[in-house]
């Protein structure tokens, strides 16, 4: 049986620069999509990825990157803007930690930067008409 | 130069009138001068989009056979209860009204997910609405229950009433306590941590006419997307505030209240709103179009954020306990800025009301005048202006 699964990959400094995701392809014939990637040389490496293959080799597959030393978790969320709702207030501005909400200064339109949110949550119930929602 | 509004209707109708908007009228005015712009310019468009606690609608859902009256008894619409004081089938729902079985803030901060000005943007969407009422029963309304499915098209008549909107200026909300607040200016993070603001500024249709020299009673406005009409003063209607020398209150002032039929309005300019630990209410939409009948009413609607501005109060202690203290001001230009400075930090700043929509409504009520399908009202009566004498009164409580 085949299976496709999101996972949140944390590799530590010493595994950044080894091909690792190499070996997924080669010796456990997996399918990748990388959803997110922030790898930097000598430090700490993250990755969100699809993957996907038969379901005996995914498992060997995820017990290959335990083995290796990268930490595995499933993507639980993401948060997403559910756009035709969002009404540009700006209520979120100062709620989030990471200013993942930025106000254009001309237009005063709020555009919602995906790449820094952290899904802490906080923006779920500050958010007025309550436009921003998890997704699995 | 002075116009008058039937010589702007006449270029309406024939589709040659000049319009712009209250943010585009600043760059015409620095560019041209008062004198010039005011001989160019027919109207201006001003426009809000913030939430408005003070409205609700009217509903008049047709007789059930056999008949039922709502009067003296109890009606909910999806859950949430309407108001029935009235004859047997008219209702009103209020932004506010919140679910009987709601938590509220009994799991502080309580979440208010869904209520009257859902309702109201459900009803103003198309959707069936569930209505359950209970009644007494008299001989000519023999009916004591119903459950039934209402829609607005089927409905005989829909008409939004608010009894306050539209702001002229308001408050910006910080918090010097050490606990988070959960207010109507959304949540305030202790220690100053932000400070919330809800004007368009610039662009609010009070702070462009603010001596109230064109709107009046009757004034033909946009409203939740659709036409609506002046038809008060909103309550609380305060014109003796302290005021600049441009005229322009420096504190919350004069408010309009408003009418219109909800079944040409959108839910794209009603929107059900929730503010965690306060509660549910409705984000409205309104633009105001202003005549250009003097160089005078010109100048007023050239205000920039700058030359705006509004009292700093902290919502931990002096605006619960009706305290007139004020810990500055500040201008819509710093506010817009993304920080202010007050008590020696800098407060991180966020809009409570979106510009961003304001100015597409602004811009929409020109499109609607230049096309010609949008003609300017002479209000039937003023609102009351500083002359008025009016003094907002706090509830003293007496002893009973």
């Amino acid at each position: 049986m085949r299976i496709s699964k999101k996972i949140v990959l944390h590799f530590p400094p010493n595994l950044v620069d080894k091909p690792i995701i190499y070996h997924l392809v080669k010796d456990y014939d997996m399918e990748f999509n990388v959803l997110k990637a922030s790898v930097t040389p000598k430090e700490e490496g993250l990755l969100v990825l699809e993957l996907a293959g038969e379901r005996k080799a995914y498992d060997g597959a995820i017990h290959f990157l335990k083995e290796t030393g990268v930490e595995v978790q499933p993507l639980v969320k993401d948060m997403a803007r559910q756009e035709e709702r969002c009404t540009h207030c700006g209520a979120c501005v100062t709620i989030c930690p990471v200013s993942a909400f930025v106000v254009d200064p001309v237009t005063r339109r709020v555009d919602f930067v995906s790449d820094k949110c952290i899904a802490c949550d906080l923006c779920l119930k500050a958010c007025p008409v309550r436009a921003m929602e998890t997704r699995l | 130069m002075t116009k008058t509004i039937e010589e702007i209707n006449e270029k309406i109708a024939k589709g040659q009138a000049v319009v712009v908007t209250a943010e585009e009228v600043i760059g015409v005015v620095e560019k041209k001068g008062v004198a010039r712009a005011a001989k160019e310019i027919d109207v201006v468009t001003t426009g809000t989009f913030g939430p408005m606690c003070s409205s609700g609608a009217f509903l008049s859902v047709g007789h059930s056979k056999p008949r039922i009256k709502f009067g003296g008894g109890k009606v909910y619409l999806n859950d949430v209860p309407a108001y029935t004081g009235l004859a047997a089938v008219d209702l009103f729902i209020g932004a506010t009204a919140t679910p009987d079985d709601d938590p509220r803030n009994r799991n502080h901060p309580g979440e208010f997910r869904y209520g009257g000005g859902h309702v109201i943007e459900d009803l103003v969407a198309g959707k069936d609405i569930l209505l359950v009422a209970t009644a007494y029963g008299t001989d000519c309304y023999p009916r004591k229950k119903i459950e039934t499915w209402i829609n607005i098209k089927l409905i005989n008549e829909a008409t939004l009433f608010n009894i306050r909107n539209a702001y002229q200026n308001y408050n910006v909300a910080v918090n010097v306590s050490d606990r988070t607040l959960y207010t109507y200016m959304g949540v305030l993070k202790p220690r100053l941590g932000n400070a919330t603001f809800s004007s368009a500024g610039q662009l609010s249709p009070l702070l462009n006419d603010p001596l109230y020299k064109t709107i009046g009673i009757g004034t033909k406005i946009f409203l939740g997307g659709g036409v609506g009409y002046v038809a008060w003063h909103g309550t609380q209607h305060n014109p003796n505030v302290l005021r600049g020398e441009n005229g322009v209150p420096k504190r919350g002032a004069g408010t309009l209240s408003v009418i219109g039929d909800l079944k040409q309005m959108s839910a794209r300019w009603l929107v059900g709103t929730s503010f965690l630990g306060y509660g549910s209410t409705l984000t409205v939409g309104i633009g105001v179009p202003i005549p250009i009948l003097s160089e005078e009413i010109l100048r007023y609607t050239a205000v920039k954020d700058s030359d705006i501005f509004a009292p700093i109060v902290d919502y931990s202690k002096t605006y619960p306990e009706r305290e007139p203290d004020v810990l500055g001001e500040v201008s819509y230009a710093e506010l817009r800025s993304g920080h202010i400075k007050a008590l020696e930090k800098v407060i991180p700043t966020a809009s409570l009301s979106s510009y961003y929509r304001a100015s597409e409504i602004a811009a929409t009520l020109k499109e609607w005048i230049k096309r010609g399908e949008f003609l300017i009202t002479r209000p039937v009566a003023p609102l009351p202006g500083v002359e008025s004498g009016i003094v907002i009164r706090p509830l003293e409580e007496r002893s009973i």
